[in-house]
């Protein structure tokens, strides 16, 4: 036994309301924020993460309320996203309660934000959130970072982005494959595994879970060091309970 | 009414160790502060931290907190998280170097890039999730807690104690080192019990009703 496998809930917030899109379409309303957090907690959860997916400068307060509320009675890691551009919105947010800010966009515009991050508050406390596409296909696949929801190309190769933000001063990397998120086809195992082989931190692998198989892939075939689902955990399907059981069958270690 | 201290340095977020002291005792008084005299007067002191630890040094320096510091570990029940386990070491290799308070026995050492598991996968770092705690000794903190026990972790640099009578529990990530030491009215882990969920929050509450008796 030793480090467990993290499973991580993840909610989308729009509006200070938690929502899950497909494919960025058909967004559903899934609820109040403290209570799926209060939720997902009594079932285990390892972490949670907090997407802000509007992250328009008017939800930026909705969501620094929304942190102050969870993290009052929620007590596990949070790591919240989505529009996190300066010194002064992370530590905005780690003032209401956060552990950790996933940082994206912000990363590619100046990837030197990472460094001046980490530096000033430790790199525990920064994620590097990539959004990858595959361009390549073949014996050497390739994938390339994209922004705004899976809509700009950057031109960035995601492997050489991974590893260089590893050398910036990321502490952890949240990898979301822009071809599976909201499909239920399973994580982009290659993917994951090129990335999490490359880079010394910690990898989440993210986007396209649909069943508990798919979780159990992204450690053994895509050696995330955890995992990242939300709609199969939103909307009643499975429970982090179940998952959890799910793992140990394939013996994975998992907090219990 | 009890009073505990946590001590604010300036070096971050403390709304979570304080949040959850409130949850788990709400009968008590609870100041985060960089006043000396109020942790003087504090019946309990919990000295987190997070960042690097040469900041942290300097910002307890800045503020004149050092004294009154190393006057509360020999005094009352005091309670360090993360960076306050480690400073309480002799040394720490973290940024070429830098002398600790040298309240307990031995030196804070960075996690090789190079380890690996029991089944050869590479270990990564930091040391970032949910791992266990294997008790050495009884002791009041662990009151309610099972043995081996997860809490949260995250920290790319470890406790190596020189005084095995210093360790109350222990953890393994490539190396084993000293996750929880104990003295007297010490008690210093370096998991985070405010963010390891009802494991975490029974050592706070233990804590709180602690009269710093081993």
């Amino acid at each position: 036994m030793g480090l467990a496998i993290r499973i991580i809930p993840c909610l989308d917030i729009d509006g200070g309301r938690v929502v899950k899109g497909v494919r960025f379409v058909d967004i559903r309303d899934a609820g109040d924020p403290v209570e799926v957090a209060q939720r997902y907690d009594e079932q285990g959860a390892d972490e949670i993460t907090f997407l802000d997916i509007t992250a328009s400068s008017d939800d930026r307060d909705t969501m620094v309320s929304v942190v102050e509320a969870v993290a009052s009675t929620v007590f596990i890691p949070l790591t919240v996203g989505g529009g996190v551009r300066s010194n002064d919105d992370v530590r905005r947010m780690l003032n209401a309660g956060a552990d950790k800010v996933a940082i994206n966009t912000a990363a590619i515009v100046n990837p030197g934000f990472v460094k001046v991050a980490a530096d000033h508050f430790g790199e525990q406390c920064i994620v590097v959130a990539i959004d990858a596409k595959q361009v390549e296909y073949g014996d050497c696949p390739r994938w390339e970072v994209y922004t705004h929801g899976g809509r700009n190309a950057t031109g960035i190769d995601a492997l050489e982005w991974a590893t260089k933000m590893d050398e910036y001063g990321a502490g952890e990397i949240l990898l979301t494959s822009m071809d599976r998120d909201g499909t239920r086809d399973g994580f982009d195992l290659t993917l994951t595994r090129t990335i999490s082989d490359a880079v010394n931190v910690p990898v989440i692998a993210s986007g396209g879970v649909g069943g508990l198989d798919d979780l159990v892939a992204g450690v053994v075939d895509g050696h995330a060091d955890a995992v990242l689902a939300a709609s199969i955990f939103h909307f009643g399907e499975f429970t982090v309970a179940q998952a959890k059981e799910c793992m140990m069958q394939h013996h994975i270690d998992v907090r219990l | 009414m009890k009073t505990i201290a946590i001590i604010d340095y300036g070096m971050g977020n403390l709304r979570s160790v304080h949040k959850a002291i409130e949850h788990v005792a709400p009968s008590v008084k609870v100041h985060v502060t960089s006043d000396a005299d109020d942790i003087r007067q504090a019946d309990s002191i919990v000295f987190p931290g997070q960042g690097a630890i040469r900041s942290c040094f300097a910002a307890v320096d800045a503020r004149g907190l050092r004294e009154v510091l190393l006057e509360a570990t020999k005094t009352k029940p005091f309670l360090g998280i993360c960076l306050g386990l480690q400073s309480l070491y002799e040394y720490s290799e973290e940024g070429r170097g830098v002398p600790g308070l040298s309240v307990f026995a031995g030196r804070v050492r960075q996690f090789s890039h190079n380890g690996s598991d029991a089944n050869g996968r590479a270990l990564k770092v930091p040391h970032m999730g949910w791992n266990q705690v294997h008790q050495v000794r009884a002791h009041p903190l662990w009151n309610g807690v099972d043995q081996g026990a997860r809490f949260y972790f995250v920290h790319s640099y470890y406790v190596e104690s020189t005084n095995e009578r210093e360790v109350a529990g222990f953890t393994d990530y490539g190396v084993r080192f000293t996750s929880v030491a104990a003295h007297a009215n010490i008690f210093a882990l370096q998991c985070h019990p405010e963010k390891s969920q009802k494991v975490g929050l029974r050592v706070l509450e233990n804590f709180v009703h602690w009269d710093g008796s081993g």
